[in-house]
C-alpha cells in the first residue's frame, strides 16, 4: 500500500511512518523539516494546497497528522495549519483519487470543560471547544466526517494524551517544569486521567488504516485511567526528576491561569506559559474514556500497559542522559 | 393567540416534539377546540391501519401539563399508543372562556377518545385532580377499560380531613386569584417540593406553557372546582365518581409519593378502600409529583400493563410465596400452651421482671382477648413501639393470638425512616411504653393506642422495662398511666380474663410486618403469614437441634421475640436496644446467668464489643459463659477470625452464623470448623443449604434472561425457595415484581455462587457488582485479598464511571489510620501493596478514616456511599 503520513517528525507521525515501513508498505512523509526517515520525502507546508497535491498524487492512503499543538499563539495561525491545511488534505485526496484517509484528531474537539467519566467519542463541537487548538481541530475533523463517500473512506482517530520516548511535548515539558520545581498538583490531584503510551497509539493509527468502517470518530487511549497524581509522579520517577511539589487549590489556580492568559495575549508572547485554564482544567478534572466502541472497531487492543510504558520510558531516560549532564534535554 | 392552541418549544428537556399534535374536537355544546396532545402514534401514517394493542390514556392534573407524562410515552412499547392530552385550558391546548367543571371535563376527555377514533381496550394513567376525570371516563368506558393507575389523587374527602390544607388555602376567593393566576406561585411552588430538587429546566418546562396571567386563568378555575362543599356544582358529580369507583373491578395499580403535603396517606387508604383489588407501590422518596420524583413510575407501570393477562381484563395472579402451604399443625403459641403450668422462667429481664411458661400461657390468652374485645379485629395491624421485654413478648404472641399483625420497625432506622415505615404499614393500633406512645405521636402515626410496660404481670414482679424512648418525659408517662379511659395492657389483660377466647387465627393468616435495614435504600415492609413464621421456627429448631431443656440468650430481632414459640426459656440482656455493640461481655455474662443459657445470638458488631470488653469479667460471670454450647452470629459479614477470638471467652460454644436476609432467615448455616475448611476463595463461604431450603444462582453476566442455575461456579443473584421465606413486600409492587421473577423464588439481592461442593458463596449485593469492560466483578472476594494485606484494615471495591465502562477503585481503611488530611490518595507505597493484591486492574486506591456501614448491624459496608464519594472525588470534583 502507498500511504502519505503528514507531520512525520513528531513522536507520533514518525512512529506510524516507521511502523509502515516495517510492515513493507511504500511511506511517503510530508513535512517542513527533514524526518530522518527512509523514505519518500516532500518537505513543505501543509497548509500549501500544491505541495499536499503534489505529496497525496498516486496514494492509496493518508494519515493525516500535521497540526499546530500549543497552548499560546494566535487564532489565526492554528486555524491556517488546523484548518486549511485540513482541508488542503481533503482535496488532495480527492484531486488524487485516494481511497482512505485517517485523520488523527484530538478527545479535547468534543470537550466543553466538564468532567469526562467513561465517555465514548462525542460529536465534535466547535462553539464548545476550550481553546484555539482544540476549536480548531473540532473544524477540521468536522470537515473531514463531512467528507466522508463512497470513493474517500475517513476515519478520526483522536489518541488521548500521547506519551513515550522521544516524546517532546507532554513528557518533556512536565519533566521539565518537575525539574524547575515548578510542577505543582492541582487541586486534590485525584482526577482520573487517560492516557496513551506512543506505540499503542501507533498500533492504532494503523488498525485504522486496515479497518473496514469509515466516517466515525473514535477515541484512542490506554483504557488505564489513573488519578492525575499518579500519572505526573510516575512520569517524572521515570525521568529521574523530582516529583510533583506543593498543592495549588483549584480555583486559585483557575485565578492564576486567566490571568496568565491575559498576560501572555497582551505581551503575544510566544513561549509556554506557566499555566493557563485550560491546563487547570486538564490537571484538575476527569479525562476518561469507554474504550469499548473503538477496540471492537478497530480490532486494537493496547499491548503496552502503563506498567511496561514507564519502563520503556525510564531506560529511555537513563541511556539518553548517560552522555550529558542530567536535564540537558531541557533547553 | 394568547388564548389559542399550539406547539409546545421544540427543546424541552425530554420531550419529543414528533409526538405533539394539535387536533380539534367538537365539545357537547357544539363548539370546537383544539387541543395539544402528546401522542406516541403522532408519526403514524393515515394509510397505516394498525391497531394499537393498549391504548394508554395519561390524564395530568393541576397546574401541570401533558409533560409530565413524557417518560411514559419513551418507555412504553411501540404497539402500544399513549396519549397524553393537555386540557383545554391547561398547557398547550386552547384556552376556552370560562371555568370548566369536572363533569364538562369528563366529557372533554371522551369527546376526545372519540374523535381520536381509541376504541380498543384502555389504560387510564392520572395523577392529581386529572384522576376523578379519568375515573369518570373509565366508568362509562367499560366495555374498553382494562386496568386503572392512579398516582396521588382522590375521589373523595375522607373523615376527619378537611380536605389538603393547602388547597383548602389556594381555595379562598380572593387567595385563589393571587396565588394561582395573577402570580405564578401556584405553578412554580408544584415543582418546588420535590427533594432532591428537580433540575431547573424541567421546572422551567412545567412552567412554560402558564407565562402569561391568562394562561394562568383556568389553573386558578381548576382549583375552584374542586368541591370542598356539598353545595358546590361539581360535588354530585365527584361522588358519583367515587361510587362509580367502587364498582369498577378492574385491576388498578396505586402508585403513591408518601412525601405529597397535598395528597397524604388517608387518601391512598380511601382508593384502597374503594378498590380492594388495586395493587400498590409507594415510592418512599417519592412527594406530590410522583413522575418526576420517582422516573421508574414508567418502567412500572409499563411491566404492570404488560402482566395484565392479554388485557382481559384479569389482575396478574399474586406471586406471593405459596410454598409449604399445607402445613398448619403447628401454630405460633403451641409451646406456650403445652406449657401452661410450667413454672419454670419463661422470659427473663435482666434486672426487671421474670415470666413463667404459666404466667405468659395466661397473660397471652386474656391479653389476646382483651385485644378483641377492645376493638382489634382479624387483620388489623398493631404496632409495637416497646423496646425487648416480657410486655414486648406478650403483646407479640398476644396480638398473633387475636389474629392481629404485629408491625415492628427498629428504631436502626431512626425516628423519621420509623415513621414512614409504620404510617405506610397502615397501623390501625398502637402498643407502646409511654415513650413508644409518645414517639408514635411525634411520627403522626393512626390507630388506637395501648399503653404496655405498666407491669402486665403486676403481682408477679417488678415493672416493666421503660428504657430506651427518650423523647417523652416522666410528666408524660405519669400523664398516660393515670389518665382516665387509657388502655393498658394490664387493662386489657383484666378485661380478657371475662372474655371469651378468640378464635384462632390460620396458617394463610398474615401475622408479621418486619422491615429491611434501609442498609441499601429506604426501609421495605415484609409481611409474613403465620405458616412462614411457624416454618421459620421450624427450621431453627431442627438445624440447632434446640431442645425444650435449651435457653437462649438473644441480642438480634427477630431472635429475642422467639424463645416462647421455641418453646426455649429466654433472657433479655440489658442493653440499648438501638446499638448493637453496647452489648459487654458482662452484660452478656449477666443474661446467660439469668436463665443459665445454652445458646446465644448476636450480631458481629456485638461480638466484638462482647470480644474488646472481655477483661472487665468476674470469674463467676467466666463460668456462665462456659455453659454456652451454641454461639450464633448473623446481620452481615462475620469474621472467622472473630468468631475465634470468642472461644476465648465462650470456650464450649461451637460457633455459628447463619445467611439470611429481613426475606428468608435462615438460608444455610455454617460452623467456624467449617468456614476455616472451607479456606478462601471468591467471597465469604456461608455454608451448605438447609434441610428443605433451595438455593439456585440467577447469573448476572447474562441481560436479564432470569434462568436459575444451581451449577457451580456462576455468579448471580442469590434466589431462595421454602416454606419460611416472606410472603411478599408490603404495598412495594414494584419491588415484589422484581424480587418475585421466578414464580416461588425470592431474588435476595445478593450475589454470589454455589461451588462444586454445594456450598454457597456470598460476593456481595447485586447493586455492587463491578461491570467493567473486561466483565462483570464482585467485590467481596477482591475485598478480601486486600483486607489481608498488613497496611489495610478495612476495604471497599467499587465501580466508578458507566456501566460497562467501570473502573475498579479499592478504598481502604489504613492500619496505620490516616496521617496526612489533605488527599484522598493512597500513598505510592498503599498503593502498590494495594495493587499487586488486588489481582485486577485498579484505576485509584483511596483512603478514608473509617467505612459508613449500616445503623441495624453496623457491618454492613455501604458501598453505594462509597462509590458516589470516590465517583466526585476522581472526577476532579470536590469531596
Amino acid at each position: 500500500m502507498r500511504v502519505l503520513v503528514t507531520g512525520a517528525t513528531g513522536m507520533l507521525g514518525r512512529g506510524v511512518a516507521s511502523a509502515l515501513l516495517r510492515r513493507g508498505d511504500e511511506v511517503t512523509v510530508l513535512q517542513r523539516r527533514p524526518s530522518g526517515l527512509a523514505c519518500g520525502e516532500v518537505l513543505g507546508d501543509v497548509a500549501d494546497s500544491a505541495v499536499v497535491a503534489h505529496a497525496a498524487a498516486r496514494q492509496d492512503a493518508v494519515v493525516h497528522l500535521a497540526a499546530k499543538v500549543d497552548v499560546v499563539g494566535r487564532w489565526a495561525d492554528y486555524a491556517r495549519v488546523n484548518i486549511e491545511g485540513t482541508r488542503a488534505v481533503l482535496e488532495a485526496c480527492r484531486a488524487g483519487g485516494v481511497g482512505r484517509l485517517v485523520h488523527v484528531s484530538s478527545p479535547a474537539v468534543a470537550h466543553a470543560g466538564n468532567p469526562l467519566v467513561g465517555v465514548g467519542a462525542e460529536p465534535a463541537d466547535p462553539q464548545r471547544a476550550r481553546g484555539h487548538y482544540a476549536r480548531s481541530k473540532a473544524v477540521a475533523e468536522l470537515e473531514v466526517l463531512a467528507a466522508d463517500s463512497q470513493r474517500l473512506a475517513v476515519l478520526c482517530i483522536r489518541p488521548h494524551l500521547v506519551w513515550g520516548p522521544g516524546d517532546t511535548q507532554l513528557v518533556a515539558r512536565i519533566v521539565s517544569r518537575a525539574r524547575a520545581g515548578r510542577l505543582p498538583l492541582i487541586g486534590s490531584g485525584a482526577a482520573l486521567i487517560d492516557t496513551t503510551y506512543v506505540s499503542n497509539a501507533v498500533d492504532a493509527l494503523v488498525a485504522a488504516l486496515d479497518a473496514d468502517l469509515h466516517g466515525e470518530a473514535l477515541v484512542v487511549s490506554n483504557g488505564e485511567p489513573r488519578p492525575v497524581a499518579e500519572i505526573l509522579s510516575r512520569l517524572c520517577a521515570a525521568a529521574g526528576a523530582p516529583l510533583p511539589r506543593g498543592r495549588l487549590p483549584v480555583a486559585s489556580a483557575r485565578l492564576a491561569g486567566a490571568g496568565v492568559e491575559a498576560a501572555w495575549a497582551l505581551l503575544d508572547r510566544r513561549d509556554a506559559p506557566p499555566l493557563t485554564r485550560f491546563l487547570v482544567e486538564q490537571l484538575s478534572t476527569a479525562h476518561w474514556f469507554d474504550q469499548r466502541r473503538t477496540r471492537q472497531a478497530l480490532a486494537w487492543t493496547p499491548q503496552v500497559g502503563l506498567e511496561q510504558g514507564f519502563a520503556e520510558l525510564a531506560s529511555w531516560y537513563t541511556a539518553d542522559s548517560d552522555p550529558g549532564p542530567s536535564g540537558s534535554r531541557d533547553a | 393567540m394568547i388564548d389559542g392552541a399550539s406547539s409546545p418549544p421544540a427543546d424541552l428537556p425530554g420531550l419529543e416534539p414528533a409526538w405533539s399534535r394539535l387536533v380539534s374536537v367538537a365539545d357537547t355544546s357544539g363548539r370546537a377546540h383544539i387541543w395539544h396532545l402528546l401522542d406516541s402514534w403522532s408519526g403514524r401514517l393515515p394509510s397505516d391501519s394498525r391497531q394499537p394493542t393498549v391504548t394508554v390514556l395519561c390524564v395530568h392534573g393541576n397546574p401541570t401539563w401533558s409533560y409530565l407524562w413524557r417518560g411514559l410515552l419513551a418507555t412504553a412499547p411501540r404497539d402500544w399508543r399513549v396519549v397524553a392530552p393537555d386540557q383545554l385550558g391547561m398547557g398547550y391546548s386552547e384556552h376556552p372562556d370560562g371555568a370548566r367543571t369536572l363533569d364538562e371535563r369528563v366529557r372533554d376527555l371522551d369527546a376526545l377518545t372519540a374523535t381520536l377514533g381509541i376504541t380498543g381496550p384502555v389504560v387510564t394513567v392520572a395523577h392529581d385532580w386529572g384522576g376523578p376525570i379519568s375515573l369518570g371516563w373509565a366508568a362509562e368506558h367499560r366495555d374498553q377499560l382494562c386496568g386503572v393507575v392512579l398516582t396521588n389523587t382522590a375521589v373523595h374527602q375522607p373523615a376527619n380531613t378537611r380536605g389538603p390544607a393547602v388547597i383548602r388555602l389556594a381555595h379562598l376567593p380572593g387567595v385563589r386569584q393571587t396565588v394561582c393566576a395573577r402570580t405564578s406561585m401556584f405553578v412554580r411552588g408544584t415543582t418546588a417540593l420535590s427533594r432532591p430538587a428537580l433540575p431547573g429546566e424541567v421546572r422551567a418546562a412545567f412552567a412554560a406553557p402558564y407565562a402569561h396571567p391568562r394562561r394562568r386563568q383556568a389553573v386558578a378555575d381548576f382549583v375552584a372546582d374542586i368541591p370542598f362543599g356539598a353545595r358546590h356544582p361539581s360535588h354530585l358529580r365527584l361522588q358519583q365518581i367515587a361510587k362509580a369507583t367502587c364498582e369498577l373491578e378492574v385491576p388498578a395499580l396505586l402508585l403513591w409519593g408518601p412525601r405529597d403535603l397535598v395528597f397524604g396517606q388517608p387518601y391512598l387508604d380511601d382508593l384502597q378502600q374503594r378498590m380492594p383489588q388495586a395493587q400498590v407501590h409507594r415510592y418512599e422518596q417519592a412527594s406530590h409529583l410522583v413522575p418526576e420524583d420517582a422516573p421508574h413510575y414508567a418502567a412500572d407501570v409499563t411491566q404492570w400493563i404488560a402482566d395484565l393477562d392479554a388485557f382481559g381484563g384479569e389482575a396478574p395472579a399474586p406471586r406471593a410465596n405459596t410454598n409449604g402451604t399445607a402445613t398448619g399443625a403447628r401454630t405460633l403459641w403451641q409451646q406456650l400452651e403445652a406449657r401452661a403450668e410450667d413454672a419454670s422462667a419463661a422470659v427473663v429481664e435482666v434486672g426487671g421482671q421474670t415470666a413463667t411458661w404459666a404466667n405468659l400461657a395466661r397473660q397471652v390468652r386474656d391479653v389476646a382477648a382483651g385485644l378483641v374485645a377492645a376493638g382489634v379485629r382479624p387483620g388489623d395491624r398493631v404496632a409495637l413501639l416497646v423496646p425487648p421485654s416480657v410486655d414486648l413478648t406478650t403483646a407479640v404472641y398476644a396480638v398473633w393470638r387475636a389474629g392481629g399483625v404485629v408491625v415492628i420497625a427498629d428504631k436502626g432506622l431512626g425516628l423519621r425512616g420509623m415513621g414512614r415505615a409504620l404510617r405506610g404499614a397502615r397501623v390501625a393500633h398502637v402498643i407502646g411504653t409511654a415513650q413508644g406512645l409518645a414517639a408514635a405521636r411525634v411520627m403522626r402515626l393512626p390507630g388506637t393506642r395501648i399503653v404496655a410496660g405498666d407491669g402486665v404481670l403486676a403481682g408477679i414482679g417488678g415493672v416493666g422495662r421503660t428504657a430506651a424512648w427518650p423523647i417523652v418525659s416522666k410528666y408524660r408517662h405519669d400523664k398516660y398511666r393515670h389518665e382516665p379511659g387509657t388502655v393498658t395492657m394490664s387493662g386489657l389483660a383484666r378485661r380478657g380474663r371475662s372474655s371469651l377466647t378468640p378464635p384462632p387465627p390460620v396458617g394463610d393468616d398474615e401475622c408479621a410486618v418486619v422491615f429491611t435495614s434501609g442498609a441499601t435504600g429506604p426501609a421495605k415492609g415484609v409481611v409474613y403469614r403465620h405458616r412462614q413464621v411457624a416454618a421459620q421456627l421450624d427450621l431453627i429448631a431442627a438445624t440447632y437441634t434446640l431442645r425444650p431443656d435449651d435457653r437462649i440468650v438473644a441480642a438480634f430481632a427477630p431472635f429475642a421475640l422467639y424463645g416462647p414459640g421455641l418453646g426455649i426459656a429466654s433472657a433479655v440482656p440489658d442493653i440499648d436496644v438501638t446499638a448493637p455493640a453496647s452489648l459487654t461481655a458482662a452484660a452478656l455474662a449477666d443474661a446467660v446467668e439469668a436463665v443459665d443459657a445454652t445458646v446465644v445470638f448476636a450480631s458481629p458488631a456485638a461480638l466484638r464489643s462482647v470480644h474488646a470488653s472481655a477483661g472487665e469479667l468476674s470469674a463467676s460471670q467466666r463460668q456462665s459463659l462456659q455453659r454456652v454450647r451454641l454461639l450464633m452470629s448473623a446481620g452481615g459479614p462475620v469474621p472467622a477470625p472473630l468468631l475465634r477470638s470468642l472461644q476465648e471467652v465462650l470456650p464450649a460454644a461451637e460457633a455459628h452464623t447463619p445467611y439470611g436476609m429481613t426475606e428468608a432467615l435462615p438460608v444455610t448455616d455454617i460452623s467456624l470448623v467449617e468456614i476455616e475448611a472451607a479456606g478462601t476463595g471468591n467471597g465469604v463461604c456461608v455454608g451448605w443449604p438447609l434441610p428443605s431450603v433451595e438455593v439456585a444462582v440467577s447469573s448476572v453476566s447474562e441481560a436479564d434472561d432470569g434462568d436459575l442455575t444451581t451449577a457451580p461456579d456462576v455468579t448471580g443473584e442469590i434466589c431462595v425457595r421454602a416454606a419460611h421465606v416472606k410472603d411478599r413486600y408490603d404495598s412495594l409492587w414494584a419491588t415484589e415484581r422484581a424480587s418475585g421473577r421466578n414464580r416461588g423464588w425470592h431474588r435476595t439481592g445478593d450475589v454470589g455462587h454455589l461451588d462444586a461442593d454445594g456450598r454457597l458463596w456470598v460476593e456481595g449485593r447485586l447493586q455492587h457488582v463491578l461491570r467493567t469492560a473486561a466483565g462483570v466483578l464482585t467485590p467481596v472476594g477482591l475485598e478480601q485479598r486486600v483486607e489481608a494485606t498488613a497496611p489495610v484494615r478495612a476495604a471497599a471495591a467499587v465501580g466508578v464511571g458507566p456501566a460497562g465502562a467501570q473502573q475498579v477503585v479499592v478504598v481502604v481503611v489504613p492500619a496505620e489510620g490516616l496521617r496526612r488530611r489533605s488527599s484522598p490518595l493512597a500513598t505510592p507505597a498503599l498503593a502498590d501493596t494495594v495493587r499487586r493484591a488486588a489481582g485486577v486492574p485498579l484505576a485509584a486506591v483511596l483512603v478514608v478514616s473509617e467505612l459508613p456501614v449500616d445503623l441495624r448491624h453496623a457491618s454492613k459496608v455501604d458501598r453505594g456511599t462509597i462509590a458516589r464519594w470516590a465517583g466526585r472525588v476522581l472526577a476532579g470534583r470536590p469531596s
